[in-house]
């Protein structure tokens, strides 16, 4: 699929999340190969820790809620969080 | 339980509701009406009686079969409909007050399992709707559900948890469309996001409900509407009746909004483990893709929902935070319920369904 003229694509930054575009876009994969897009949204993974790559998973939510916890921990043995 | 091996078919998966087995006096008055034998207002004073029962403990009523399935029962008519059943029974003034006695104890119960969620989430975030959803529905560490199904469940257990699921995901996403003409501007477009993603793009292969269908078909089940009905107990049909709540009523939009961010939220990473579950018992894609959908398109949609839903109505209508946050709470603690239910249930070797 290629990007019409005229026709926009934008990309929205959420905030401790992925990246989610919408619109025309071609998304091509690391073998070159383009990826078979089915939504007219798509999360892409800015965290790192997605197992469906490029594909946000919402792995990132685990992560945060383990660093809340460590941080937790960390002030009730009052040591470094 | 009934025979979990049935004819299975791939037609339609929207057909009415067939009519349910009584499950005590109000009910089986209801069914009486319904099929054209009873009076409505014979049902309407039963409903007025069992709905008083709970005016002192109502959050007893989650637990109590024949209200729920009175509820469940009335709410169909609005929705898919009931089989052999007129549809102008959905606004027979009659069975509006019946409903209405029932919803009574039923409202102050679905608040009552809330409030704990609710008053952190207010104590911890204030006005700040879209991060106190965020940490109303983080995951938590300990082990749930979704983590023995993903390791340990067996194939009867998977049938169970989907029979559950059944009643509300042929129909998935439909309540929360009740939504779209009670909104303007910036909420509704980003429900109507949403609501295309679930409906396939208007693909039928893709909609959301025809995946759990075949899902359903894969591990040997029946797929046809509410064809378990029968199975589910009083908790599994009280979640159900939430949605439907929340759905029916235009004064619950807040609540519907919330209920509609605390599926998305709790999706994705749940999503990833059911599937799991399925290939360790060797199921492939046909059987998971419902599963695998749900890890990238909730991944999609918890943001949406929570950020741009939810946000923007509470931006437009900041006195329906409350009612978001109860939305949101009631979905999670009824889960719980369920969740309990069923687990307590497996614990003892027994079947979570009705017998």
């Amino acid at each position: 699929m290629t990007i019409e003229m005229g026709e926009e694509v934008t990309i929205t930054v959420c905030p401790d999340g992925p990246l989610l575009v919408r619109g025309a876009v071609e998304l091509v994969g690391a073998d070159g190969e383009p990826m078979d897009v089915q939504r007219n949204v798509i999360a892409l993974c800015r965290c790192g820790g997605t197992r469906r790559p490029p594909f946000c998973d919402s792995t990132h939510k685990k992560r945060k809620s383990r660093r809340a916890e460590q941080s937790a921990r960390g002030k009730d043995e009052g040591g470094e969080p | 339980m009934p025979p979990l091996r049935v004819a299975t078919t791939d037609e339609s998966t929207t057909g009415r509701m067939v009519v349910p087995a009584a499950r005590g006096d109000a009910s089986a008055l209801l069914v009486d009406v319904l099929l054209g034998g009873g009076t409505p207002d014979g049902f309407r004073a039963a409903a007025a009686a069992l709905g008083a029962r709970y005016e002192s403990n109502p959050v007893d009523v989650l637990y109590d079969d024949d209200a729920q399935l009175c509820l469940t029962l009335l709410y169909e008519l609005h929705l898919q409909g009931i089989d052999g059943v007129d549809d102008r029974w959905g606004w027979d003034p009659s069975l509006v007050a019946a409903r209405a006695a029932l919803e009574q104890p039923f409202d102050t119960a679905v608040r009552a399992v809330a409030a704990d969620r609710v008053s952190q989430a207010r104590s911890g975030f204030g006005e700040d709707v879209v991060g106190a959803l965020w940490d109303m529905t983080a995951p938590t560490r300990e082990p749930g559900l979704s983590d023995f199904m993903a390791s340990d469940a067996g194939l009867e257990q998977f049938r169970e948890l989907l029979i559950h699921r059944s009643l509300n995901q042929l129909r998935e996403a439909d309540v929360y469309t009740f939504g779209i003409p009670r909104m303007s501007g910036a909420p509704k477009s980003a429900l109507l996001e949403i609501q295309i993603d679930e409906y396939g793009q208007g693909r039928l292969d893709r909609m959301h409900s025809r995946l759990f269908a075949t899902t359903m078909r894969e591990l040997g089940l029946s797929d046809r509407y509410a064809r378990y009905l029968d199975a589910v107990p009083a908790v599994t049909l009280a979640s159900l009746n939430a949605l439907s709540y929340f759905g029916l009523h235009r004064r619950n939009l807040g609540a519907l909004v919330g209920h509609l961010c605390a599926i998305e939220t709790t999706s994705a990473l749940p999503s990833r483990k059911y599937s799991a579950g399925l290939r360790r018992l060797g199921y492939g894609s046909a059987a998971t893709l419902f599963f695998d959908e749900h890890i990238e398109a909730d991944s999609v949609h918890e943001q949406i929902a929570v950020r741009d839903l939810a946000g923007g109505l509470v931006d437009d209508r900041p006195e329906l935070l409350d009612d978001v946050l109860v939305g949101s709470a009631a979905c999670l603690a009824l889960d719980d319920l369920l969740g309990g239910h069923i687990t307590d249930c497996w614990s003892r070797g027994r079947s979570s369904l009705r017998s």
